[in-house]
């Protein structure tokens, strides 16, 4: 440790908080080490907006675990529309629609389509074990094919369910990246999905990954929604999300302390 | 009416003053996003002489959105003061972006128009103005306001304390919150943005900052920034509220789709000044704001982002805030795609906002799908701190663990301190020296086990 800086002597408040707290100054300015470790966290976000995703593996895994797996691409050609044009990444292009029609699919009960979103890091890594953690519980579901999407937003899902008939859809998409969480899902469940649904008709499950909401629980949040979604009909607004109602009461507050999420620390 | 302007031998032609000033902005993806960004550069420059010559008064009798379907819309016309407006009355747009920047037109002048100002005027000169006349002519406006403490004063700048924690735990937040007061932060105000809308989870929150501040004497205020609705409900139920929050757009249809009417905000107003906590001024509303909020409602009516913005602060102004934090780049690139389109933005809403009387504070920030990094964050921190922001936004490290999004750190606010020499809020700089986080000048003292927050800081959190 280098003799210019001023340290904090109050480290052991990081125990309640994974915020940057505490990282000391020289002058008024970030210590070295921290700097770097932001520099570090903000490039793995960027990473993660910017990294493609790698459907071929996802296929390959989906097919091994016993799904039929399809894929689609939206209206957005390349990352750059996508982030200019969120109206592109909600809608098929012409050629995954026409696929699409084409396999002039069964009626499902629920489709679920893994989704790049603003990060391909949390697709590839959490979707597919969300997956195995919830369909055990789905046994009396008709599960249609698994759609692999890029360059996604939320609403793509609409679309897709549509065309495949299906009476629900579970889009798992990558969440904007924060610098302690470039990996973290989204999940957004719709009941007759069709081109135009608003998001007032959704529900959402966010932060799912296994330092934030972990798959259990996650597959748990999700299995009642669609169980209580298909009972009454709905999703969004009219379906409010009681899974947590008695379970969480005995389950304390503090969070778990990484240590990578304190960059600080030497 | 339609308005021409003509380049060589090509004729540029605006359908109307919307269009015209649409057209006359910088360039900014939510504006292409909509469809009403000029289609070449040079459409743009035309755009920008066309609108030079356009007189003040048009904007009194040609409403962008109509005054029958709109009630911010009505908000401005009704209350427009053509006393205010007699000493601008003459000028067009062009001259009147000559009359800002003259040498003779100081702060009193600049105060004198404001009630006569429409945000279309203010909305309409900035988008002829550089970088400079935006940071120029906004530093010969301050806009003070007080509550515990007066923030705004020239030479001095604010820090909004933004301890955030994922799960709302208390400790974690006063944890947070403890680190921005040891670094001298926290006099605009210590904000936190709760994960959720529950009304114990949001008066817990309340309870423990107002303990805190009552215990160390702290002249600053809180605020747990949740709907008016919440807040008038935690009001009635007893909670100590400071600072009543809410976020607001330039439109009626963007601002119902926040919930909220200018009736509802009037309430809102009116049950916070009921509690009369203030104890140097009765500025309590605290309105967040950004650029794209009304496209993302699909509520523009096809005026350009930034005079959409301009508009909210004119709601704003209606209840006398304490604060105005416009919110730049936190909405993403699909309204501002990179640095420079953030930073161009947030010198605009300062300049629109102070013109207009309102105390603008920025939060300087970004998200990771924008082509934007902490570099263009230290650029607009400097180029609004010496424009005379009110305040900005502390955040340890920079890095808020529950809104995901990167913003401007209590190291931030050390440097621009430093560099530009700029005070904090008095009342609070002398807390800060009686509780020896701060010497006589200032500066921050070495921190020891032995300052009062730090001592004391087991016992207030509850550490064993």
């Amino acid at each position: 440790m280098s003799d210019f800086l001023e340290k904090n002597p109050w480290n052991a408040l990081r125990q309640f908080t994974n915020a940057r707290i505490a990282l000391g100054r020289a002058g008024s300015s970030l210590p070295t080490a921290p700097l770097l470790a932001f520099n570090l966290s903000h490039a793995q976000a960027r990473d993660a907006v910017h990294h493609p995703l790698d459907t071929e593996a996802l296929h390959e895994q989906l097919r091994a675990q016993g799904f039929t797996s399809l894929d689609a691409h939206s209206a957005a050609p390349d990352r750059e529309h996508y982030l200019r044009r969120p109206d592109l990444g909600r809608r098929l292009s012409e050629q995954s629609r026409a696929a699409l029609l084409e396999l002039e699919a069964e009626s499902s009960d629920v489709v679920f389509v893994i989704a790049d979103g603003l990060s391909a890091f949390a697709a590839s890594k959490q979707a597919i074990p969300l997956l195995q953690t919830l369909c055990p519980q789905l046994k009396d579901w008709k599960i249609g094919p698994v759609v692999v999407a890029r360059q996604a937003r939320v609403a793509l899902g609409d679309e897709i369910g549509e065309l495949l008939k299906a009476k629900m859809v579970v889009m798992l998409i990558g969440e904007r990246p924060g610098l302690s969480s470039p990996d973290s899902l989204g999940v957004y469940l719709t009941y007759a999905p069709k081109v135009g649904c608003s998001d007032a008709q959704r529900n959402c499950i966010s932060n799912v990954r296994p330092e934030g909401l972990d798959y259990p629980l996650a597959a748990h949040k999700l299995h009642y929604l669609l169980t209580n979604g298909r009972r009454l009909g709905l999703t969004g607004v009219g379906l409010k999300d009681d899974s947590d109602a008695h379970q969480l009461a005995d389950t304390p507050a503090t969070p778990v302390v990484s240590d990578h999420s304190n960059p600080g620390a030497t | 009416m339609s308005y021409t302007e003509s380049i060589g031998s090509r004729t540029y032609r605006f359908a109307d003053l919307k269009t015209l000033m649409a057209k006359a902005s910088p360039q900014r993806s939510g504006d292409q996003l909509a469809g009403v960004a000029a289609a070449s550069e040079e459409e743009r420059v035309a755009a920008k002489m066309s609108l030079a010559q356009v007189p003040l008064r048009t904007f009194l009798n040609e409403a962008l959105i109509p005054y029958e379907s709109d009630e911010v819309t009505r908000l401005v016309i009704d209350d427009h003061s053509p006393q205010a407006f007699a000493e601008i009355a003459h000028l067009t747009v062009g001259d009147f972006r000559n009359w800002l920047l003259s040498s003779t037109t100081d702060a009193d002048a600049l105060t004198r128009i404001a009630a006569g100002l429409t945000p279309e005027m203010v909305a309409a000169v900035s988008k002829l103005m550089r970088n400079q006349d935006l940071i120029a002519a906004a530093r010969k406006r301050p806009v003070i306001t007080r509550f515990r403490n007066t923030v705004g004063l020239p030479g001095r700048m604010s820090v909004r304390l933004q301890p955030n924690h994922p799960t709302d735990d208390v400790k974690g937040i006063a944890a947070s919150m403890l680190d921005g007061l040891m670094y001298g932060c926290g006099d605009a105000m210590i904000g936190i943005n709760p994960a959720s809308d529950n009304l114990a989870a949001i008066t817990k929150l309340l309870v423990m900052i107002d303990d805190f501040r009552q215990r160390y004497q702290v002249p600053t205020q809180s605020c747990v920034l949740t709907h008016v609705t919440n807040t008038i409900a935690a009001i009635e139920k007893g909670a100590p509220v400071d600072l009543v929050f809410q976020s607001i757009a330039g439109t009626e249809k963007a601002n119902a789709g926040f919930g909220i009417s200018l009736a509802l905000l009037q309430e809102a107003y009116e049950a916070g000044l009921s509690l009369k906590r203030g104890t140097v001024g009765n500025n309590l509303m605290y309105f967040e704001t950004g650029q794209g909020s009304a496209l993302s409602a699909d509520a523009h009516f096809g005026v350009d982002q930034q005079t959409c913005e301009v508009r909210a602060y004119a709601v704003a102004r209606k209840f006398n805030p304490f604060l105005v934090n416009t919110v730049v780049g936190f909405i993403g690139p699909e309204y501002l795609y990179d640095g420079k389109q953030i930073t161009r933005a947030g010198l605009e809403d300062h300049f629109c906002g102070k013109l207009l009387g309102v105390p603008m504070g920025c939060d300087i920030c970004y998200t990771n799908h924008a082509e934007a990094d902490q570099d263009d964050m230290d650029n607009l921190l400097t180029l609004l701190g010496v424009a005379g922001i009110n305040f900005i936004m502390g955040i340890p490290g920079a890095d808020d663990v529950m809104l995901n999004y990167q913003s401007t750190s209590f190291h931030d606010a050390l440097y621009v301190r430093d560099v530009l020499g700029l005070r904090r809020a008095p009342e609070f700089e002398e807390w800060l020296e009686s509780m020896q986080i701060t010497d006589a000048r200032g500066a921050l003292l070495s921190a020891s086990p032995q300052q009062p927050l730090l001592e004391g800081a087991s016992d207030w959190m509850g550490i064993a």
